[in-house]
């Protein structure tokens, strides 16, 4: 429950854009995970204390929430700061880091309120449920529809769908008699299709999620009834209920815990189902109740108080009362659903929250959603077409008018408009409303018959395409990571083509960059530096005898010799000093040592387990030389000294906080003395520390620390004091009392930390290497390439940053670096003075050498948090960004979390560029949910940041191919494929309406209602579905090969405006093509409606896909079959429709098609429509060939190395793959 | 870490590798190189040319008579409706014209409408397609309204304002003197006659009511036979069309004049309409309409003129294909 240095953990809170499934109840209890997050800003606490007072104002204790939330105000520690980038600030806590709220004793504690809290009787579930609470069953749904709800429930969720209202009501005004322009079967077809169609895809979910529920619901667990433990099936736990859990089984709902068996209440958990960490976490029981382990049969009369269902994983408050006393109970005594038990024999556990009501099934959230640029974009040219749609129906409105008045005094008797109803006695009018209804009606026709002109259809495909696209890129063995086992993952499915116009790349710095395992490497103790350090093979490495066995930790360290002779002479003062720097490290933690059987049965290999990988490495360290940590329990651990096992009581320990930045622990040492053990980060670390015992040690220590961080490396100080026995008499008084305080808990053991945190004797340091993740300089440099602007932010020191840059390529000599971390005013001045640098840099790179100034006139920024914090507040930010911008590299070191958004913000908000976060941790969540897109990296450090991403994945270098082909290819495709169905879709309408100019305007269609409403579904359809899925306009080689080819998605080159009204010249050339050439071909002729109708149609579907077929870049056989066999089942559904004989076009066509003139007509229409469009595309391809035409080309011809089928980047790892070829 | 080595527990969730998933399919990548350009934009001249020129003598070859005959078939100006509404006025009416050039057999007989718009929707609508082959759905005539019902209520068979305005001016070829036989027989559609048209269906309460559209069916022959019922129900696409009439079966010499006693019962003139009679033969291009030749030869010339251009631009100024030092980064080093 403790962490590292550089880890925080947020609350697992879903986003406000990843709303779940079902509106969970806001309880009041937000109010204290609000409140348990000091990094926010003061801002925030504003509107919190509004907030908490909202809540709990209620008669019986509002005082103390109150004061409860004013100790953040008064925390002076904060130093985060203030990011006014969510002017909404609607909900604070997304963006919050955990703060000094580390698992524990985090959640500041008040009393919860009867009306607030739920109350459960242990073993007496009866009371429990009263009919007052209506607590859930443990019977979990996570189904949406039931038999009967289906059809209501499906269809009010779909016409969710701005596209399917449309549908709606189209076919709804088709159904007024005097509009209907289509059959009403003809009308409603689309809609009922695609509801069909999407109503068998949910079923079909829905089906699947009933029986793995039916499979949940029906699982067994061992539950006290009567006094004695017996099989219930999961669906009938109740609340109250006392469960026995085994080990490796997992938790049917969330129990607090009341005895284990260990003998200390010591129990341990896998919690990978609920937030994928697959290290082994703590859980207690009370002392209290471990006691009565044995009586559970008998016993009653507890009460536990606790808070109402929250989704926070990793917040849990409540109280039990138990024999008249009252003790408090935090997240570390409470496992949830889901979670796995290990290592433990078995625990028996009450159970507080059962089924729907668990942590677990709380944070069952969707994806997240957002909106691809190119749809936005899209959506513009949407509202021109619908501009269109409206002239268009003007048109054919007025003039129908005009006709009208113009025939005014014919319309009695014409054959052909019969203004009267003569067939009564009575003559009166029929169906004739006046004109200005007339005109009214007609346009609401006419609208009818040009709703293709709104390509509603292009949404469901481009749906389509985007599964596509996200199948390939979920299958891409080359983005696959074997060491974590995780594949791509495509968490929203809608912004695919966005990959392909990425602009800046935000990138978190541990875990990300780099690998997060870390590894001891050198270490500095009492002012000497020990790095020379040699792996040793693990045979000759360190090892323990216990009880015959041998014991050897799983992992090795470097060993360095000087070191480890000087660790077996402890009788020597430098000894004593290096046995209490290595007592330290194997002690001041939260790792537990765990023995692994070997194929050797006398070796056993020691694991440590914990969530801080600093903390592993530390540990390992100490292994190494001799000081082994065997054994954890509550009250005390086991450390293997050389050969002899020592016990050390754990008296008490101060968690890591964000504030203090180092942790402590209280060890009672075999020696009967009383220590404390502090590590943290150095800046802190060297505030506490008593100079004046060693200050040369200290100077010696600072100096290696400067050096360490400018190996990349992460360093961490270490100190120790001995406490007197009235000092530690009174810790303990003040740890016991602050421990068990009702309210303000943390707050009040960080005051006890600070208390006892002084005046420490500095031990040493440590340097901890986070080494590079494969391919990361590669990657850096092929983004680069790609004109990608590679951020990199961190909570690093700047040497350690820069370093790192160094290492991973984002930095290079070439570039000039300009670092800004001045604090406040002096900013202006850096910022001024870089700018100036800038210019005249600038200057100089363009009067010497505009031929090859490439790499001269490079910038790198590095700036620090506090001078960020600074700029971000004030007016300084233009200039920051008008600096970073022109910046090759940008490095911002000692950042926050919350930072991390704003900087994010300060692009986003300024330029249109699109911009990608990529991050591995809680600290990213922020910045991942601010970008356009969110890259979570699947890594060490849980969850959070894979759960708010948008795509996740395992290693940064897999970004090279995310973005460079599936992200070049995703965006290729979809431009065109959107421009494509605008296209597909006007023509059409350009027909129909050319049709309707010479009805009389009355929108007769010649192309049956049939046939109109089955071109967007079945005769154009699947050609842009495929060609949107398949068509790669580059191989991978090539586009690997050229990274800068990427910059045609940035510029927007597939689509945009002018490409936009290109395409509709071009629509309104072929609609006349395929329009005009029938009709003056059979103008005087004998030619009926349905044939010329059938001629229409079938001219147009051929020129679409003969247009398509030009457009195609790679022709797979699927290709051939959808084009080709489209065209053909166009032919076939027209053969149907005119095989009908109670249709007045009966035979139609085959009458036509007999005639030598209908096919000399299709072949002219096909040609003369293409050949502009084929010469425009010959003569730009000659005279102005963009980047990828000259690429593909060459290609083509083989004028690129490689083949393109198994070219093979130095970035994959992959074994190379045969040719197949 | 280690958690790697050993057979871990786990399954692999490695993508399998199949050149579908890794999109890596084989495919044919066409490239317009010039030689192809030149190659399509010629072919497409020499295939279009030459259609162009057979549609162009098809065309010339086709005779066609055309002989406005509304206008002057009419005795007054002022009284035109007039006088075609009066069912007792004789509306005989003698045309004679000479044949240009030799008309082989079959000659067509049409009648041609201008400004009448059988595409007009209300118009088009209004006639039930099921009443025609069905017996049982004799009374289903609500898309036919206002001409679905008598008056009394009896269905109307055929139904519709397409069966009502029924053209039925008639034509009595005559040549020196000697009747010429049109032959009105399989002038409608074979499918109509069979199918569509039921041979069990005879006209039913016809043209009974107050307002005459146009022509009346005898109510001894089924529909099945009513071929000017037929032609006339198959609507044309275009306020100006020709329907058959019937076929003269022989041919007919240049310069014989040829006498036409029209039965001149049709009323255009209520709105403006034009009548025409159409003696024609046909060739494979249809009717004389010489578009599709001039279209096919424009198109054809413009290909092959835009390949000349090509040719030459290609022979003048080349550029080498795909040389990768073409691509803008490499021309211009400045990226950014």
């Amino acid at each position: 429950m403790m962490k590292g240095s550089h880890q925080q953990r947020p609350l697992l809170n879903p986003s406000p854009r990843t709303p779940g499934k079902e509106e969970l109840p806001y309880t009041p209890v937000n109010a204290s995970i609000d409140a348990s997050i000091p990094v926010s800003s003061k801002l925030y606490s504003q509107s919190q204390i509004e907030m908490s007072v909202d809540f709990v104002r209620s008669p019986s204790s509002s005082s103390y929430s109150i004061k409860e939330v004013s100790f953040r105000e008064g925390n002076d520690v904060i130093v985060n700061p203030v990011i006014r980038y969510d002017s909404s600030g609607s909900n604070p806590v997304r963006h919050g880091s955990r703060g000094a709220s580390s698992g524990g004793f985090g959640s500041s504690y008040k009393e919860i309120k009867d009306d607030d809290a739920r109350l459960v009787y242990v073993n007496d579930p009866l009371r429990t449920n009263e009919k007052r609470f209506r607590f859930a069953g443990n019977s979990i749904r996570t189904s949406k529809y039931s038999f009967l709800t289906f059809l209501p429930r499906n269809l009010f969720e779909q016409f969710h769908r701005i596209a399917y209202i449309y549908f709606l009501v189209i076919a709804i005004l088709n159904q007024l008699p005097q509009l209907a322009v289509f059959g009403r079967g003809a009308s409603i077809l689309p809609l009922a299709l695609v509801l069909f169609v999407t109503a068998v895809k949910d079923a079909y979910e829905d089906f699947r999620r009933h029986r793995s529920d039916r499979i949940e619901n029906n699982r067994v667990a061992s539950v006290l009834v009567n006094g004695e433990f017996g099989d219930k099936k999961w669906k009938d736990i109740c609340v109250g209920e006392v469960v026995k859990i085994s080990g490796n089984q997992t938790l049917p709902c969330d129990m607090v815990l009341l005895s284990t068996s260990d003998a200390t209440g010591v129990s341990y958990v896998q919690t990978t189902n609920l937030d994928g960490e697959s290290n082994l976490k703590t859980r207690y029981a009370k002392q209290e109740t471990q006691a009565k382990a044995s009586l559970w049969g008998e016993i009653g009369g507890m009460l536990i108080k606790c808070e109402k269902p929250n989704r926070n994983i990793y917040g849990f408050q409540a109280n039990m009362e138990i024999d008249g006393k009252s003790i408090s109970l935090g997240p570390s005594n409470i496992i949830l659903r889901g979670c796995e038990l290990k290592n433990t024999d078995w625990v028996i556990g009450v159970v507080v929250y059962a089924g729907k009501e668990t942590k677990a099934m709380l944070n069952n959230a969707g994806a997240p959603s957002k909106r691809s640029r190119l749809e936005k974009h899209m959506n513009k040219e949407i509202i021109i077409l619908s501009l269109f749609l409206v002239a268009l129906c003007t048109v054919v409105s007025i003039s129908h008018g005009v006709w009208l008045r113009q025939h005014r005094k014919e319309l009695y008797l014409m054959q052909f408009y019969r203004k009267y109803d003569y067939s009564e006695p009575e003559v009166e009018k029929y169906e004739y409303y006046g004109w200005g209804m007339e005109i009214f009606f007609v346009f609401l026709m006419s609208v009818i018959v040009f709703q293709v002109m709104i390509p509603i259809s292009l949404y469901i495909s481009v749906e389509l395409v985007r599964i596509g696209q996200a199948y390939f890129m979920i299958r891409d063995d080359r983005m696959f990571d074997k060491s974590t086992n995780s594949r791509f993952q495509c968490r929203a499915l809608n912004i695919n083509e966005d990959l392909g116009q990425i602009k800046y790349v935000f990138s978190d710095k541990t875990g990300t960059l780099t690998e997060n395992k870390m590894e001891f490497q050198c270490a500095s103790i009492g002012g000497v530096d020990y790095d020379n350090g040699k792996a040793i093979d693990t045979e000759t490495g360190y090892s323990a005898q216990v009880d015959g066995m041998v014991l050897r930790p799983k992992m090795m360290v470097k060993i360095d010799q000087d070191l480890l002779h000087l660790s077996k002479m402890k009788h020597t003062d430098e000894g004593k000093h290096l046995c209490d720097f290595l007592v330290a490290l194997a002690a001041c933690n939260t790792i537990v040592p765990l023995t692994v059987e070997t194929s050797d049965p006398a070796v056993k290999l020691i694991e440590y387990q914990g969530e801080s990988p600093d903390e592993q490495a530390l540990v390992y360290a100490a292994a190494s030389y001799g000081f082994m940590l065997v054994e954890r329990s509550s009250g005390h651990i086991v450390i293997d000294i050389q050969g002899e096992r020592q016990r050390f009581n754990v008296l008490g320990l101060h968690e890591f906080d964000s504030d203090r930045k180092r942790m402590s622990v209280i060890i009672g040492c075999p020696d009967q003395t009383v220590k404390v053990f502090v590590k943290g980060a150095d800046t802190t670390m060297f505030q506490v520390i008593d100079k004046s015992l060693n200050l040369n040690m200290v100077k010696a220590t600072e100096s290696h620390l400067h050096a360490y961080s400018s190996k990349g490396l992460r360093t961490l100080v270490i100190g120790m004091r001995e406490m007197s026995t009235s000092e530690f008499e009174q810790w303990q008084s003040s740890y016991d009392s602050a421990s068990t305080a009702l309210m303000g808990r943390a707050n009040l053991l960080r005051k006890v930390a600070s208390n006892v945190e002084n005046n420490l004797r500095l031990l040493g340091a440590s340097g901890i290497e986070d080494k590079l993740q494969q391919g990361v300089p590669e990657a850096i440099e092929s983004l680069r390439t790609a004109g990608i602007k590679v951020w990199v932010l961190t909570g690093d020191k700047q040497e350690t940053a820069i370093s790192i840059g160094y290492s991973s390529k984002l930095l290079t000599s070439q570039m000039t670096q300009i670092v800004i971390n001045n604090k406040s005013d002096s900013c202006r001045k850096s910022l001024d003075d870089a700018l100036q640098l800038y210019k005249k840099l600038s200057d100089v790179s363009n009067s010497n050498d505009s031929g090859n100034g490439a790499g001269t006139n490079q910038l790198a920024l590095i700036i620090d948090g506090t001078s960020l914090v600074y700029i971000l507040e004030t007016e300084l930010e233009e200039k920051l960004f008008e600096l970073s911008s022109k910046c090759t590299a940008v490095l911002c070191c000692r950042v926050a979390p919350l930072q991390k958004a704003g900087i994010v913000a300060l692009i986003k908000n300024r330029t249109d560029d699109m911009t990608l976060a990529i991050g591995d941790g809680a600290n990213d969540v922020s910045m991942i949910q601010k970008a356009d897109v969110g890259i979570g990296i699947s890594g060490q450090e849980g969850r959070q940041a894979v759960m708010a991403s948008d795509f996740s994945m395992g290693q940064f270098r897999f970004l090279v191919p995310l973005l460079l082909i599936h992200g070049h290819w995703n965006y290729q495709r979809i431009s065109y494929m959107i421009l494509y169905n605008f296209y597909r879709n006007v023509v059409l309408v350009f027909v129909l309406f050319w049709y309707a100019l010479f009805t009389g305007f009355t929108l007769t269609t010649a192309i049956t209602d049939w046939s109109s409403v089955l071109y967007t579904v079945i005769y154009t359809s699947l050609p842009t579905i495929v060609v949107g899925v398949l068509d790669k306009d580059l191989g991978r080689s090539t586009l690997l090969k050229y990274p800068q080819l990427y910059g045609a998605g940035q510029r927007g080159e597939s689509y945009n405006g002018n490409l936009f009204w290109f395409t509709i010249l071009d629509t309104l050339w072929q609609s006349i093509a395929v329009f005009f050439i029938p009709l003056i071909a059979y103008w005087d002729s004998t030619v009926g409606i349905s044939a010329l109708g059938d001629l229409w149609i079938l001219a147009v579907v051929i020129l679409v896909n003969v247009h398509l077929a030009m457009d195609v870049i790679r022709w797979y056989t699927i290709t051939h079959i959808a084009v080709w066999g489209s065209i053909l089942a166009t032919f076939i559904c027209v053969m149907v429709i005119d095989a009908l004989p109670f249709l007045p076009g009966y035979w139609a066509f085959f009458m036509i098609a007999k005639t030598k003139l209908f096919w000399v007509c299709l072949l002219g229409i096909v040609v003369s429509g293409l050949v502009p469009r084929f010469v425009v595309k010959v003569f730009v391809q000659h005279f102005k060939p963009d980047d990828i035409q000259i690429a593909r080309v060459a290609e083509k011809f083989g004028y690129l190395q490689g083949d393109a089928e198994t070219e093979m980047n130095p970035i994959f790892d992959l074994p190379q793959r045969t040719a197949t070829t | 870490m280690s958690s790697e080595d050993g057979p871990s527990k786990k399954v692999s969730r490695k993508p399998r590798y199949s050149r579908f998933t890794q999109q890596e399919l084989p495919a044919c990548k066409p490239i317009l190189t010039p030689a192809l350009v030149i190659g399509i934009l010629m072919c497409l001249g020499i295939i279009f040319i030459p259609i162009g020129l057979l549609a162009l003598s098809a065309s010339e070859n086709v005779v066609e008579v055309v002989d406005r005959y509304d206008d002057v078939c009419i005795p007054s100006t002022d009284q035109k409706v007039g006088f075609i509404k009066d069912p007792a006025t004789n509306k005989t009416c003698i045309r004679t014209f000479t044949i240009p050039k030799k008309m082989r057999k079959p000659v067509y007989v049409y009648y041609q409408l201008d400004n009448f718009y059988q595409n007009h929707r209300r118009y088009v609508k209004s006639r039930s397609d099921r009443q025609l082959w069905n017996p049982k759905a004799e009374s289903s005539t609500t898309p036919c309204d206002p001409e679905g019902q008598t008056g009394d209520g009896k269905p109307i068979v055929p139904c519709g304002l397409i069966a009502w305005s029924l053209f039925n001016d008639t034509y009595m070829l005559s040549k020196n003197d000697a009747a010429l036989q049109i032959n009105k027989k399989d002038i409608a559609w074979r499918s109509d006659r069979t199918h569509k048209f039921g041979s069990n269906i005879y006209p039913k309460n016809f043209q009974n009511g107050t307002l005459i559209g146009g022509g009346k069916l005898d109510e001894s022959i089924p529909l099945s036979q009513q071929e000017d019922l037929m032609v006339w129900m198959r609507t044309s696409a275009l306020p100006t069309f020709r329907k058959l009439y019937g076929r003269i079966e022989t041919d007919l010499e240049a310069n014989e004049k040829i006498t036409v006693t029209i039965q001149n019962n049709y009323n255009t003139y209520s709105f403006n309409g034009k009548k025409k009679l159409v003696i024609s033969t046909a060739t494979w291009i249809g009717g004389k309409n010489d578009f599709i030749g001039k279209m096919y030869m424009a198109v054809g010339g413009t290909s092959i003129v835009l390949g000349v251009i090509f040719s030459l631009l290609y022979v003048f100024k080349p550029r080498p294909l795909g040389d990768p030092s073409y691509l803008s980064w490499n021309k211009s080093p400045t990226l950014d």
